[in-house]
């Protein structure tokens, strides 16, 4: 096996940007001012802001230095569960940067936008098709508020319905921004628990499933990386009484073109571009949060839609509508993060349908292989079929005082990026794999073999592992005194 | 985490099965967090404390208290009107750690009825409790 | 495929190792009714020369692709970009990074978004920023929230009508399931009315946006002495960041809460996003603000680095009590404007702004000498409103299609009282000789 990726190599310090700053140094070419100065009435003047004073090459250095302390899916392997750190194809920034796209002014008027409003019309189709649902707004600026958009939407039909309901069924492996975002509609969270075998049981919902209950929301494949096989069931058993089905749709790498969210029963479901569609996570967004609704929830979407005028001429072939008096209202200043969208579109025409069900294959090839390859090493608490990432945990490890942290912060040295570790909270110190499709069988084996070696390591040397990471910029850094004392400006 | 045997449970307060303890002086009551739960909790970096003048019935819900990565809610032992706060903790959160009997004290109330107190487990029960 | 790395080979030692006869059998687990029964629906897969292709149709298709002239802002504003603001924020260490959880190999993003906060509180003249929104009208809504839930008593928020339309209906689908109510303050002469407000009862918070939508600057001030003396926070929110590069910040006329639009600061305008949320706050409000923070701290070694911090508010910990669901915000976006920020620097913004509104002026002057009607007296940024002279809607619409310029825009399906108002707008990316253009072509 070839050595590790990690290594020690020169990195520079820099300091914060106003330490860099001297009186005087400007890293913009001013524009020419030809028109006569205007000035601005005196009492509302402020003091110019006191931002740092830089060359450009100053700029420059700052930030490239900046860059080379951060770890991204182009640096190394980013097996971060929940998240689907794939590779982020660099074909999809280029059309993005398009000038015609880039450029384009939002209120420009529909015939001056048809490009845009085809874009999103025809990724609202594949959306659709992908997930098995007949319409889908992809307003939402990130998941969580897709998912913000999906209870909204909830909440507005049973408003139309006549009567209100107050609770929501929330499982143990959710999200947290599950029974944060049903929160905001006022819904109480009522949590159940997975059966044993780490997916939920019919029996369970049925137990708390009343007529005061607007629905359930399931992430399938659950955050244990297993397929919920009930879902059918439990869907049954909430429409019954007049609820309906959320759906989670973080985990949809797992089931691209196997399996529609629409098929199993679920009535709304919200999808993550920047996870499943390869848009880049960008350190924290922006991301895309499209929701796809059955037929009923149609007039609850939110404003504008797109259509299109079949009978129209070319130039007006595309629109937007804002005349649906059951929608839930508008939820972006424009139509949302439209240059995620044209990354999203771009990776869909260059998988294809065929491409995207290969995806979602290899993606559950490489986590069962990855779960196989390390079930010995470190405990596999529910050691089932897994979908696209596999949960394991520091049991083994205990008896060395080494946990699920010591060994994340281990991995830096190796040149992996830990995977996401402590959630799912039902899983004790969880120690979550998801690698990905877009990984090849070498980098996999090559991080099976740092794990290994880690456990070896918890084994002979734990203070090595209690001290790590060794080869990055910084060691451990200190949280407790940060959130004891915010300091959150210089 | 510290064995049950290394914490301190002074035999003077009252303590609740959420772990916060009550001690009466006078007519008022103060209360804070007891050793066990400071030492679940791990180091603490913020106490949210109601403001003097709320009232609360007993197992109101009436603060939190945030480790880096939990919030526990804390709850009122006894029924009462609040008439202090703690405002050292808002600085210096860590006394709940550091001196959980004394500097960590919490909130003190004036109780509605102190014959609540009665119903608190002393330290013989609350150590069988933790014992379980 | 060419993101799909494995070899026949690959996937038959994986599948030996997984005991799985084929890749179907890896789905076993699902039951065989629930699969989806033949391909998808879906376009043959492109090749990167036929996507580029492709691609450039569609983008050309819209005007935006031809050297257009932008005299309409209304949340989104035509600015110079400088390249080292592209070029470095493309950098794959920050654009392909998560949300940065393992502060050792994040100090990157961290330590760049700590600068973001730090520049975003000096341009407002706040006590903190967060590490952005997803926009300033879902920010707003946020601004909203927290006031209201603050106040045991009021359930009702002021929301003046001469904030961008977009952004009180955000607020509106926020607030419609939480039973809270929206009360819309009315307008004198192009800016919000003080008396109305100081009439109402039984609110919680005010919001007043400046420059307002009608590119009018109030008197923020004014709103905050009300606000104080009725005991309700107050939120200043603006859709044009440049303007406070020149004015007076919402921080200095006492602004509790700041909602705000970054997308002026090195964002293209992507046909309206992903732009940039800025939500900025009094050091007092810190842990009710919605989304993540980053701060300052030490490392074992006793170096300086950051981390994410004051986490528990967040919806992973706090879950159904978090501050907001909000996890994935618009990071880049607000690195580039970080970048942005240290570009242009103390005298560049200062330059910039006053450039804005030297165009705007000489743009409302010149227009007016071609027979556009002044309205408002108010001072005013870089937009200001005309009421337009007779067959002027035709002409526009022909300067558009013809002469790629954008001459304003229709004030009408937002404010119905303002039959033939245009809203105007210059930067500095607008010349002299194109106000001197447009005005002969109005004439």
């Amino acid at each position: 096996m070839n050595k590790q990726p990690g290594t020690r190599g020169l990195i520079f310090n820099e300091p914060q940007l106003w330490e860099k700053s001297r009186e005087g140094r400007c890293a913009v070419s001013l524009p020419k001012a030809d028109v006569e100065r205007a000035e601005i009435a005196p009492h509302l003047m402020g003091d110019a802001p006191g931002l740092p004073q830089l060359s450009e090459l100053d700029v420059v250095r700052h930030y490239t230095r900046l860059s080379q302390w951060n770890f991204g899916v182009d640096s190394g392997m980013y097996p971060l569960g929940s998240c689907t750190m794939k590779y982020n194809p660099k074909t999809n920034e280029v059309q993005a940067a398009r000038q015609g796209f880039a450029g384009a002014h939002p209120l420009a008027g529909k015939e001056f936008s048809q490009g845009a409003l085809k874009l999103m019309y025809d990724l609202e189709q594949a959306l659709g098709e992908i997930t098995g649902f007949p319409a889908v707004t992809l307003q939402p600026a990130a998941g969580a508020h897709g998912e913000l958009a999906g209870m909204l939407m909830i909440h507005a039909y049973h408003a139309k319905k006549g009567k209100q309901r107050s609770k929501i069924i929330i499982p143990d492996t959710a999200h947290g921004t599950n029974p944060a975002s049903a929160s905001l509609c006022g819904y109480e969270s009522v949590n159940i628990k997975s059966g044993e075998k780490g997916i939920l049981e019919p029996a369970t919902v049925a137990a708390v499933m009343d007529e005061d209950t607007a629905g359930i929301m399931i992430t399938n494949p659950n955050t244990l990386g297993l397929f919920e096989e009930n879902i059918r069931e439990i869907c049954d058993i909430v429409h019954a009484k007049g609820g309906l089905v959320y759906g989670d749709g973080a985990n949809m790498n797992a089931i691209m073109g196997i399996v529609k969210p629409g098929d199993l029963g679920i009535d709304v479901l919200h999808l993550n571009l920047h996870k499943t569609f390869s848009t880049p996570h960008g350190g924290g967004g922006p991301g895309s949060g499209p929701v796809s609704v059955v037929k009923e929830l149609i007039p609850f979407l939110p404003v504008p839609r797109i259509e299109k005028n079949r009978d129209g001429k070319d130039l007006s072939s595309y629109k937007f509508v804002t005349d649906c008096p059951d929608s839930i209202g508008r939820l972006h200043t424009f139509y949302g993060h439209f240059g995620v969208m044209i990354k999203a579109y771009s990776y869909i025409l260059s998988m294809g349908g065929k491409g995207l069900r290969e995806a979602s294959q290899l993606a559950v090839l490489n986590a069962n292989y990855i779960k196989e390859s390390l079930k010995g090493t470190l405990n596999l608490p529910y050691d089932r079929p897994c979908m696209h990432e596999c949960v394991f945990n520091d049991k083994y490890q205990q008896e060395n005082h080494i946990t699920t942290m010591d060994m994340a912060k281990r991995l830096l040295d190796y040149g992996f990026h830990p995977p996401t570790i402590y959630f799912p909270l039902v899983v004790d110190a969880a120690f979550m794999v998801e690698p990905t499709e877009t990984e090849s069988k070498e980098d996999i084996d090559q991080f099976i073999d740092a794990v290994k070696a880690i456990a070896k390591e918890a084994k002979l040397d734990p203070e090595k592992l209690k001290k790590a990471p060794l080869l990055t910029k910084v060691t451990r850094l200190d949280e407790v005194t940060a959130a004891r004392k915010p300091c959150l400006r210089g | 985490m510290k064995e049950i045997s290394d914490l301190n449970f002074p035999e003077d307060v009252k303590y609740t099965k959420d772990h916060e303890w009550s001690k009466s002086c006078g007519d008022i009551v103060t209360i804070g967090l007891s050793d066990y739960a400071q030492d679940q909790l791990g180091e603490i970096v913020f106490v949210e404390l109601p403001e003097v003048g709320d009232s609360f019935s007993q197992g109101d819900e009436f603060g939190s208290v945030e480790s880096v990565k939990a919030v526990s809610e804390v709850y009122i032992p006894i029924s009462g009107e609040i008439v202090g706060i703690n405002e050292d903790l808002e600085d210096a959160p860590e006394l709940v750690n550091e001196d959980c009997y004394e500097g960590g004290w919490i909130i003190k109330i004036k109780p509605e009825d102190p014959s609540q107190l009665d119903d608190l487990m002393d330290k013989a029960a609350y150590l069988n409790m933790l014992k379980g | 495929m060419r993101y799909l790395p494995h070899t026949q080979e690959d996937i038959d030692a994986m599948l030996a190792k997984t005991g799985h006869a084929s890749i179907d059998d890896l789905f076993d687990s699902i039951p065989e009714a629930l699969k989806t029964k033949g391909p998808l629906n879906l376009p043959e897969a492109l090749s990167e020369w036929d996507l580029n292709t492709y691609m450039e149709k569609l983008a050309s298709s819209n005007i935006a692709c031809k050297d257009y002239k932008c005299f309409i802002g209304a949340g989104s504003y035509d600015h110079y970009i400088p390249a080292l603001v592209p070029y470095l924020v493309s950098r794959s260490e920050f654009a392909t990074a998560y949300t940065p959880y393992q502060p050792e190999v994040s100090q990157g993003t961290l330590q760049g978004i700590y600068e973001f906060q730090t520049m975003i509180t000096q341009l407002l003249g706040m006590d903190i920023a967060t590490a952005s929104h997803y926009d300033c009208g879902t920010a707003l809504a946020e601004c909203a929230l927290i006031a209201l839930k603050k106040d045991r008593k009021a359930n009702k928020i002021a929301v003046s009508s001469l904030v961008h339309p977009s952004h009180r209906q955000i607020l509106e689908t926020y607030l419609r399931p939480t039973g809270y109510e929206i009360v819309e303050i009315g307008t004198k002469e192009g800016l919000t009315d003080p008396t109305a407000l100081e009439a109402m009862d039984g609110i919680a918070g005010v919001a007043v946006q400046s420059p307002n939508f009608l590119g009018n600057i109030e008197d923020l001030s004014a709103f905050k002495a009300i606000a104080e003396n009725k005991k309700i926070l107050f939120i200043a929110s603006f859709t044009e960041s440049l303007a406070y590069g020149l004015l007076k910040s919402p921080g200095a006329c006492g602004a509790d809460l700041v909602a705000g639009e970054g997308q002026s600061l090195g964002i293209a305008k992507t046909f309206g996003g992903p732009g940039l949320g800025l939500l900025a706050g009094t050091k007092k409000l810190m842990r009710s603000l919605p989304g993540r923070f980053i701060g300052k701290t030490k490392d074992a070694n006793g170096d300086d680095g950051y981390v994410l911090t004051l986490a528990t508010r967040e919806q992973h910990i706090k879950r159904e009590k978090a501050s907001s669901n909000i996890c994935s915000n618009n990071g880049l976006n607000a690195m580039t404007a970080a970048m942005y920020l240290a570009t242009v620097g103390k005298i560049g913004i200062r330059e910039i702004a006053q450039q804005n509104h030297d165009k705007a002026v000489y743009l409302k002057t010149s227009l007016e000498n071609a027979g556009f009607e002044s309205v408002f007296d108010s001072p005013f940024f870089n937009e200001f409103v005309l009421k337009a002279p007779k067959g002027f809607r035709e002409k526009r619409a022909d300067l558009i299609q013809n002469k790629c310029v954008f001459a304003g825009m229709d004030l009408e399906p937002y404010y119905p009282k303002l039959k033939d108002h245009y809203l105007f707008c210059a930067t500095e990316t607008i010349s002299k000789k194109d106000i001197d253009q447009l005005a002969k072509e109005v004439q």
